[in-house]
């Protein structure tokens, strides 16, 4: 009896002291997507009091939508420019700061440096720069002999441009985390290998560092996965989607339809596709990261 | 086979000098072992062998030839780690197949993949495979070659080890602190396996340990080293019974020697009521090595003889407590006329003792001391030689409490 008043005393607790997290998740994150589902299943509009379920229609809109494939197709194209960036230069970076000894702090903080700014601000900066008329980079390719490029002016570019901003503001957090991951790799296996005769730098990374680094690498692949989808922020100041949408990336689509034309219901329905996307590498990454710890 | 030859190495890290002036000669298919406390710079000498670290100045010979110059994976030499250092990512059969690809496969053939589609890696592969299963069967884990290392025992990753260092054919084999990892029961074990490897292989072992048993039961010879000098380098048995100072005396030897403080006369030298029939170099103080063995207990308040009397004066010893060892006992106390020193007596446990029990009640003992197991240094730790006098001794009879 008394070890069962116990036990129920103890559950009570337990519950009591799961309450404020389990409430916090609910409000913040569960609650607003089922809204987001049910919203996404009607005509909502800011400008009407009158709605409607509409049922699958806003799913049906979105995948007949000439304007939406465009989007998708923005985005994968933008996500396979930054992806390979992101990542390879990241790991670069890092395994040549790894070796540093003197200056390795320094280079840190300095590629490092861009994470820690606001990348709005930054995206004006980089609006200057990258002027077509009075930006310093045209003009630095025309001292050269070199014929400036519109950067967000043609179609064919903008999206370069783009990643070439969003690459510049995320290589120094990729890095960080590859220095982390590097640093926990053993030194006695390097020795290990160069007795073995694993010394070449190529044999290194493919015997010790890559296989070593797969954790990390598959957080890195994911998270960097996620930012290309999340791309907004930079679109929206320096180009609103254009030229000719060309620039018109998914998340701003759903910016567009919920904020600009004011379709809540179809705004919605996009979001949540969003959010299938980004669950699929969060799943991804929680099936693998487990797998491939070797230590 | 190999001679290995270090001269004259020396190796600072920093302002901090790790290596002072080492040189050690050792022979065709010998087993020497480096002990000395951590910190002692064995690990970094073994390393310098190894092509690790380079020395600062110094030269290592293999076989007449200097090897200074060369990669670590030219020198024919291998290494076993510590905690073994195997790929984790790695199956053990590809673990052990690591020296092989390497020195066998060309750079393009050894990228992820290459072995299975070029020509030459296929080529390889049955060989490599063939001798990596002999080894694999020769350490007895061949039934193990597609486990990853962390599913295996501590005894078995040993092995493993072994194995990866083993199929390179090495010529001299080194080992740093390679049972420091395992249970008390493997690690006899193991170092019974290592002595037998070593037996059948006839390479050249370097065995790194600070375990003094472990280099005194496996070595044909021990090089003791302190503080980055080598103190001495000796058989097992010369470093035990002929120690060259205090710091060799106090490191080998389990209970540590007993240590005390002595007068030289001209008759022998003179420990608290009694004088030894010894004489020792020089005059003045000295400091008496006394191994647990070398005293013997000759009685205690009514008790006869525990043992086989040992010829020497006796001396009053006050006991503080008892260890039962199983077959022997380790007496601790202090002679009656120095309580700050401690002194462990090992002994033998008679009938007599395990019947009455008599040795637990006593307090004080009459303890005799074997003059010619005794070591002397002088105030420096530095050893003095000592030859046994003629001259009856001198014995001063002391009551028992």
């Amino acid at each position: 009896m008394a070890t069962s008043r116990l036990q129920n005393a103890q559950t009570r607790l337990a519950y009591l002291l799961v309450l404020p997290a389990t409430l916090l998740i609910l409000v913040i994150y569960i609650i607003p997507i089922i809204l987001v589902f049910l919203a996404s299943l009607t005509d909502y509009t800011l400008v009407s009091d009158y709605f409607e379920f509409v049922g699958l229609e806003n799913y049906r809109t979105m995948f007949d939508d000439e304007v939406f494939a465009n989007a998708v197709g923005n985005t994968f194209f933008y996500a396979a420019l930054f992806l390979p960036g992101a990542f390879v230069i990241s790991l670069i970076l890092a395994i040549a700061i790894q070796e540093q000894k003197q200056f390795r702090s320094v280079l840190e903080v300095l590629y490092f440096l861009p994470v820690t700014s606001t990348l709005a601000a930054m995206a004006l900066v980089w609006a200057a720069l990258m002027d077509s008329g009075q930006g310093v980079i045209n003009n630095s390719l025309e001292t050269f002999g070199i014929p400036g490029v519109n950067w967000f002016g043609r179609e064919e570019v903008v999206l370069y441009s783009l990643a070439i901003i969003s690459l510049w503001s995320i290589i120094g957090f990729n890095m960080v985390l590859f220095l982390a991951g590097l640093t926990s790799i053993p030194q006695n296996l390097y020795e290990a290998a160069a007795m073995d005769g694993a010394d070449h730098p190529i044999d290194k990374f493919f015997r010790v560092t890559w296989p070593m680094l797969g954790p990390t690498a598959m957080f890195v692949a994911v998270t960097s996965s996620i930012t290309a989808f999340k791309l907004f922020d930079t679109v929206a100041i320096l180009t609103q989607g254009g030229p000719d949408r060309a620039s018109e990336v998914f998340l701003y689509l759903a910016f567009l339809e919920g904020f600009e034309y004011f379709n809540m219901g179809y705004s919605a329905a996009l979001s949540l596709f969003f959010l299938g996307i980004i669950f699929l590498f969060a799943l991804v990454q929680a099936l693998f990261t487990d797998r491939n710890v070797h230590y | 086979m190999a001679r290995l030859e270090l001269t004259n190495i020396k190796k600072s890290f920093g302002d901090t000098a790790v290596l002072h002036d080492i040189s050690l000669d050792v022979s065709d298919g010998e087993f020497v072992s480096l002990v000395g406390q951590s910190g002692c710079g064995k690990s970094t000498l073994l390393r310098i062998i190894a092509g690790l670290e380079t020395p600062d100045s110094g030269d290592i010979l293999l076989d007449g030839k200097s090897v200074l110059n060369s990669a670590p994976k030219n020198r024919n030499i291998a290494m076993v780690f510590q905690d073994y250092a195997l790929y984790p990512h790695m199956s053990v059969g590809e673990n052990m197949a690591m020296p092989l690809v390497m020195a066998r496969l060309p750079l393009y053939a050894r990228l992820p993949g290459m072995r299975r589609v070029t020509p030459v890696g296929r080529r390889a592969q049955p060989q490599i495979r063939a001798e990596v299963e002999k080894v694999a069967s020769q350490l007895r884990i061949d039934h193990l070659l597609d486990r990853k290392p962390a599913q295996l025992s501590g005894g078995q990753r040993q092995r493993v080890a072994l194995g990866r260092s083993l199929v390179r054919n090495p010529q001299v084999f080194l080992m740093d602190e390679p049972l420091s990892n395992l249970d008390a029961k493997l690690r006899v074990q193991v170092r019974a396996e290592i002595t037998e490897l070593h037996d059948t292989s006839g390479l050249t072992f370097i065995y790194v340990t600070h375990d003094q048993v472990e280099a005194m039961t496996m070595s044909d010879r021990v090089a003791l080293l302190q503080t980055g000098h080598l103190l001495q380098v000796g058989q097992p048995n010369a470093l035990y019974a002929d120690p060259a100072n205090l710091d060799v005396a106090r490191f080998i030897g389990s209970p540590e020697i007993n240590i005390a403080a002595g007068e030289r006369l001209a008759d022998g030298v003179k420990l608290g009521d009694v004088t030894l029939p010894v004489g020792v170099d020089g005059t003045g103080p000295v400091q008496v090595g006394i191994r647990p063995e070398a005293i013997s207990v000759s009685n205690a308040a009514g008790l006869a003889a525990l043992e086989q009397p040992v010829k020497g004066p006796a001396l009053s010893f006050t006991k503080r407590m008892i260890e039962d060892l199983g077959p022997e006992v380790l007496i601790h106390g202090h002679f009656t006329h120095a309580p700050d020193g401690l002194v462990r007596i090992r002994a033998q446990k008679s009938g007599v003792y395990g019947e009455t029990g008599a040795l637990s009640r006593a307090k004080t003992l009459q303890v005799m001391l074997n003059p010619e197991q005794l070591l002397f240094f002088d105030a420096e730790g530095q050893r003095l030689s000592a030859k046994a006098l003629a001259a009856t001794t001198t014995t001063t009879t002391a009551g028992a409490a």
